[in-house]
């Protein structure tokens, strides 16, 4: 049975596209189908994450226009034969997706993706909700700071009210928490929200711990999603948490700060 | 622990205050959330309706609606202007 995954926050600039570029790349090395689409409609950028932004010829809204087919849209990525990307438009008309239309694609590609990863925009406008609406499972990505986690809180309500599962009385959407750019040093001084603050907050079940990391902005210089790098921190923490998804047991790693002498000392990446 | 801890842990950690405030907001948030949507536009009907008969403020009103396990309460409160001024 495939399952949606949305990846959504409320507040932008969290991680978002990064987040579902690298757990569907993770998804696929598993060996599971896996496609991820970009719900930002004019803003699209899963491309430049994912490093395919010379292949878009066909996107979201072309296939929802039935201007082109899925499969024509669907770009396969380089790195992993099991992964597919559909990009979003570049088109200035917000009202270019809709409900149906959505709902349609989600199905045609459930026939042959055992998982699918929508891309939500910021905010709580139509891009967002449709990024949500169908969703199985919710990945909460929050920056361990007031705003972030406020509009996490808010998009929670969201989820629980707005939903196709919500509205059908369906089993409810399954909500993670990842925390993302967590800096453990700045936990420890008291300048940071700890996880455990942020889950006594929001009341959700963790994922993981991403730590701030230089490989990010790296990866996205490079069109690489950062779980490939997996000698960094970044990477793992998100190889770990497709495992744990996978229902794997792994402990959480990242939370306490580096211990190591030497690079405390010279302020390691 | 390093010497500097010491001097930082001396005053409240921004940490705990943002906590703090959070977790006030998201109640707040959270219980607002829960009430019926019809909410604003009764309290706006009520409040056309006192103003027929008394002399109130736009502010007198207030509405309020809370949810435990076993039963939701609809609280209306309103504040009657003073004697002195309705004498007038």
């Amino acid at each position: 049975m495939a399952r949606i995954i949305v990846v959504t926050s409320g507040k932008g600039g969290v991680g978002k596209t990064t987040t579902s570029a690298a757990i569907a790349m993770g998804l696929a090395k598993k060996g599971h189908k896996t496609a991820v689409i970009d719900f930002d409609v004019g803003l699209r950028n899963l491309d430049l994450i994912m490093g395919c932004e010379r292949r878009v010829v066909y996107d979201f809204v072309n296939v929802i226009n039935g201007e082109a087919t899925l499969n024509q849209a669907l770009i396969r990525d380089k790195n992993c034969n099991q992964l597919y990307i559909l990009p979003a438009s570049q088109t200035r008309d917000k009202d270019a997706l809709s409900q149906e239309g959505v709902g349609k694609i989600l199905d045609e590609l459930k026939k042959e993706f055992k998982y699918i990863v929508c891309d939500s925009p910021a905010g709580i406008e139509k891009g967002a909700h449709l990024a949500m609406y169908y969703a199985d499972d919710a990945f909460i990505v929050t920056n361990p700071e007031v705003s972030s986690v406020r509009d996490s809180d808010r998009m929670l309500g969201i989820l629980s009210s707005k939903s196709r599962r919500a509205e059908l009385n369906e089993e409810p959407i399954k909500e993670y928490l990842l925390l993302s750019r967590y800096s453990p040093d700045r936990v420890k001084l008291g300048e940071m929200l700890s996880v455990e603050d942020v889950q006594d907050i929001l009341s959700l079940h963790l994922l993981g711990v991403i730590p701030e990391s230089k490989s990010v902005l790296n990866a996205s210089n490079s069109g690489m999603p950062v779980i490939l790098d997996e000698k960094s921190d970044a990477g793992q923490a998100y190889a770990d948490i497709v495992d744990r998804y996978l229902g794997e047991d792994r402990p959480h790693r990242f939370i306490d700060e580096d211990k190591g002498f030497f690079r405390k000392l010279f302020g390691g990446k | 622990m390093s010497l500097l801890d010491y001097f930082k842990i001396s005053k409240e950690s921004t940490a705990s205050l943002a906590k703090e405030r959070l977790q006030i907001l998201v109640a707040h948030e959270r219980s607002s959330r829960n009430q019926p949507s019809y909410l604003p536009q009764m309290q706006k009907e009520l409040l056309e309706v006192i103003r027929k008969y008394i002399n109130v403020g736009q502010d007198a009103i207030s509405v309020s609606f809370e949810q435990d396990e076993d039963q939701e309460t609809l609280e209306l409160n309103i504040v009657l202007p003073d004697l002195q001024l309705k004498n007038t």
